[in-house]
C-alpha cells in the first residue's frame, strides 16, 4: 500500500515538474487568472527578456479591482485606472490571451467569474496575482494568490518553484442553525484560530456542514481560508461540485466528462492521512458574527459586546485590540446591535454570487432601507450573476428597499475604485477585509453576512437576523 | 539582471525599525504599469514637508547619498503588505543592497528576485555600519566574499543562502533558471497531462 496522502499532498504529487533537496519543488499551474492590477510589470518585464507567454490558453483575463460600477458606457474617469486596463487590454491581445472586457457580460470579479465559467476544476493548481483566489479552493484545486514576480514565471514556464506547506483540516459537524451562513462559519473559524491560525498550511475542511454547503457556501468559507492565515483552502469535490460544473464553458464535454470525473473522484483525503494540525467547530453553536475590529479575528456573536481589551491573555492582542477600538470610534462594553453604520456593501469575492443576492434580498423584500443609511450599495460579483438575479426580480427587490444596483467589480470592498466609504464612515460589508482604510482612507468595516447586511440596512444599525425572522414568522 | 557582484558605495543611514511597505511606496503608487519611475514615491511620507516641498532634514534628500547604493536599515526592514513595489521603488532609488538586523521575510524575497541583496547583521554592526555612512565613509559589499569592508579594514562576514547568493552573482533571474534547467521537464509534464486531461487544452 502506498502511504496515506491528503487531498493536498495528491494535488501536489501529481504537479510536480521537479523536485529539488532543499525541499521545494517545481510545480506545474494548469489555471491562471490574471487581472489589471498585479499584471502589467509582469508583462513589462517579459518583454524587456525577449520572453514570450507559454500557454495562453491556460490563462483567463478580467479587469476588476478599478472597474467603475456605474454606467460602463462612460469613459474611466481615474486616469491611472483607465491605463490599467488600457494596458491588460494591450498585453492581452499581444499574447493571445482570452479576456472579458468591461462591456462582456461574462465580465466579473475574478473570483467570480473562474468557478462560473468552469475554468476552476477539481484537482488542478490555479493562481492568480491576488490573495483571495484561495476562494477556488471549493473545488478541490489548490488555488492560491502569487505576486508580480510569480504571475511572470507563470506567464512564461507555467510552473511555480514553491516549498509545500503543512496539512491542517478544520471539520465543521452538525448543522448550520436557521440564519447561519457559510460567511459565518467562516468568521467563526477565523475568530477560533486567529488569523494567524493557519499560517503555513493549507486547510482542508470537511464535516458534514461543510458538506451540505452549497458551492456559493463552499466558495466563501475558502474565500475566507487566506484571513486565517492559510495558503490555501481546500474542499473535496463531491456531488455537489460536478452538478455545478457540468455544462460549464470550459469544463469537458461528453465524451470527455466521464474521463474527468474519474479522475474527480481519486480527489478526497485518505481515512488515515494524517494532518499536522486538526480543528473541530460544532456548527449548531455558530451564531450570526460580525466583526468589531480592524482585523478579521476581531469578531464575535451579534449577541456580544464590545469586549475589554484587557481580557485578552496576550499583550500584543491587547494593544491590537485597543488601537482597533479607538479606530473604529467604539468603547468596551457596547453592545453590537447598538452600532449604527451609514453604510451597506453587499458584494465581492467573497458574497456577490447569486445565492447571496437570494440572501439578502429575501430579507429586503417588501422593506425599506433606514433613513440614517446614507448609501446601501449591492454590487453582482458578475455581469451573468447580475443577469440571473434580474431575471428573478431580485433587482427591483433591492431598488425598491433603497439600494443602489451596480455594474460588476470589486466596488468597496477595496479603495482602488470610485465606490468608497468616506473618513470616518461605518460600513456593514459582505466583503472580506475590515484592515485599517480598506475601504477607503479612515473607513470603518463591519464584516457580516448578506443577510445579516441587508438586515442592518433595514434598522440601521448592526442586527441580529434571527430577530428579524423571528419577528417574520410572529406577523404571519 | 545585472550580476551582483562587488558594490562600493556610501551607505544611507537609515536606522528606524519596522519600517513598513507603506513607508517604502505608499499605496496610492500600487497603480502604476511600471516598474521604473517609483522613486519619486519613493519614501515620500518621511521625505516630504507637510507643505508638500522636500524636506532637506531627511536622509533620502541629503547630497551625499545621492548616488548611494547601500541602504543601512532598522530592524524588521519591509514589513507589512507584501506589495513588490517596494522592491522596485529601492531599485528605481539605485539600492543594490540593504542591510538591517532582520528583514520581513516577504520583502527579502521580493528583494532577491528584483537583484537587491539583503545581509543580515547583528544589530550593533548595522548600527557601527550607519555611522559609516554618517562620517561619509564607504563600504564595500562583496558577494562573493560574503564580506562587507569598513573603509578602515574592518571586515564584517555575512552568511546568504546558497541559491540565492548563486544567482544574483550570474545575474539569473528565477525564469531564466528554470526555462535553463527544467524546459524539457515541463513540456514533458504537458504531454503526459494532454493525454490524461485533454480538454485543459485548447487550441
Ligand atoms: S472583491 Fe475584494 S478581495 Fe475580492 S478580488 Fe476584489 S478586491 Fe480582492
Amino acid at each position: 500500500m502506498s502511504n496515506p496522502e491528503t487531498l493536498y499532498d495528491k494535488i501536489w504529487r501529481r504537479h510536480e515538474v521537479a523536485k529539488s533537496d532543499d525541499g521545494s519543488a517545481l510545480i506545474y499551474i494548469d489555471r491562471h487568472l490574471v487581472h489589471e492590477v498585479t499584471s502589467p510589470q509582469a508583462f513589462e518585464k517579459l518583454e524587456l527578456d525577449g520572453r514570450k507567454v507559454r500557454r495562453p490558453d491556460a490563462a483567463l483575463a478580467v479587469p476588476d479591482h478599478n472597474v467603475p460600477t456605474t454606467d460602463r458606457s462612460q469613459k474611466i474617469a481615474d486616469p491611472l485606472s483607465k491605463k490599467q486596463i488600457d494596458l491588460l487590454r494591450d498585453n492581452v491581445k499581444r499574447w493571445n490571451i482570452e479576456l472579458y472586457d468591461m462591456l462582456d457580460s461574462r465580465q466579473g470579479i475574478v473570483h467570480v467569474i473562474g468557478p462560473e465559467q468552469g475554468f476552476t476544476q477539481p484537482g488542478l493548481t490555479l493562481v492568480c496575482g491576488d490573495s483571495h483566489t484561495s476562494t477556488h479552493g471549493a473545488f478541490g484545486a489548490l488555488a492560491f494568490g502569487i505576486g508580480t514576480s510569480e504571475v511572470e514565471h507563470v506567464l512564461v514556464t507555467q510552473t511555480l518553484t514553491l516549498k509545500k506547506s503543512r496539512n491542517m483540516r478544520v471539520t465543521v459537524n452538525g448543522i448550520l442553525p436557521k440564519g447561519v451562513t457559510a460567511k459565518d462559519m467562516a468568521l467563526a473559524i477565523i475568530g477560533k484560530i486567529g488569523t494567524a491560525g493557519a499560517t503555513g498550511h493549507v486547510i482542508e475542511f470537511t464535516g458534514d456542514a461543510v458538506r451540505s454547503l452549497s458551492m456559493e457556501g463552499r466558495m466563501t468559507l475558502c474565500n475566507m481560508s487566506i484571513e486565517a492565515g492559510g495558503r490555501a483552502g481546500l474542499i473535496a469535490p463531491d456531488e455537489t461540485t460536478f452538478a455545478y460544473l457540468k455544462g460549464r464553458p470550459f469544463t469537458p464535454k461528453a465524451g470527455q466528462w466521464e474521463q474527468a470525473l474519474s479522475v474527480w473522484k481519486t480527489l478526497y483525503s485518505d481515512d488515515d492521512a494524517v494532518f499536522d494540525k486538526d480543528v473541530t467547530l460544532d456548527a449548531s453553536e455558530i451564531e450570526p458574527q460580525v466583526t468589531w475590529g480592524t482585523s478579521p479575528e476581531q469578531v464575535a456573536p451579534i449577541g456580544a459586546v464590545i469586549p475589554d481589551p484587557t481580557i485578552f491573555e496576550d499583550a500584543g492582542k491587547q494593544e491590537a485590540a485597543s488601537r482597533a477600538l479607538a479606530y473604529m470610534g467604539l468603547q468596551p462594553g457596547m453592545p453590537l446591535e447598538s452600532i449604527a453604520v451609514d453604510h451597506v456593501f453587499i458584494g465581492s469575492c467573497t458574497n456577490s454570487r447569486i445565492e447571496d443576492l437570494r440572501e439578502a434580498a429575501s430579507v429586503l423584500r417588501g422593506k425599506k432601507i433606514a433613513s440614517g443609511i446614507k448609501q446601501a450599495l449591492v454590487v453582482p460579483g458578475s455581469g451573468l450573476v447580475k443577469h440571473q438575479a434580474e431575471a428573478e426580480g431580485l433587482d427591483k427587490v433591492f431598488l425598491d428597499a433603497g439600494f443602489e444596483w451596480r455594474e460588476p467589480g470589486c466596488s468597496m470592498c477595496l479603495g482602488m475604485n470610485p465606490d468608497k466609504v468616506p473618513p470616518g464612515a461605518r460600513c456593514a460589508s459582505t466583503s472580506n477585509r475590515n484592515f485599517v482604510g480598506r475601504q477607503g482612507p479612515g473607513s470603518r468595516t463591519h464584516l457580516l453576512s448578506p443577510a445579516m447586511a441587508a438586515a442592518a440596512a433595514i434598522t440601521g444599525h448592526l442586527t441580529d437576523i434571527r430577530t428579524i425572522a423571528r419577528l417574520e414568522e410572529g406577523a404571519a | 539582471m545585472e550580476p551582483f557582484q562587488r558594490v562600493t558605495s556610501i551607505p544611507t543611514p537609515f536606522l528606524r525599525d519596522n519600517v513598513d511597505t507603506d513607508v517604502i511606496i505608499p499605496a496610492e503608487w500600487l497603480k502604476t504599469v511600471s516598474r521604473s519611475g517609483l522613486a519619486k514615491g519613493a519614501f515620500s511620507s518621511i521625505r516630504t514637508l507637510e507643505n508638500g516641498d522636500p524636506d532637506p532634514e531627511s536622509v533620502f534628500n541629503q547630497p551625499a547619498y545621492k548616488d548611494s547604493q547601500i541602504l543601512v536599515a532598522g530592524d524588521n526592514f519591509g514589513c507589512g503588505s507584501s506589495r513588490e513595489h517596494a522592491a522596485w521603488a529601492l531599485a528605481d532609488l539605485g539600492y543594490r543592497c540593504v542591510i538591517a538586523p532582520d528583514f520581513a521575510d516577504i520583502f527579502a524575497s521580493n528583494a532577491f528576485k528584483n537583484g537587491i541583496l539583503t545581509i543580515s547583521l547583528d544589530a550593533d554592526i548595522v548600527a557601527e555600519l550607519a555611522a559609516e555612512g554618517e562620517a561619509g565613509r564607504a563600504l564595500v559589499v562583496d558577494l562573493d566574499a560574503q564580506t562587507v569592508t569598513r573603509a578602515d579594514g574592518q571586515c564584517h562576514p555575512f552568511t546568504l543562502d546558497p541559491f540565492r547568493r548563486r544567482c544574483l552573482l550570474e545575474g539569473l533571474d528565477e525564469v531564466g533558471l528554470t526555462l535553463q534547467n527544467h524546459g524539457p521537464a515541463i513540456a514533458a509534464f504537458e504531454e503526459r497531462q494532454k493525454l490524461e486531461m485533454p480538454w485543459l487544452y485548447r487550441g
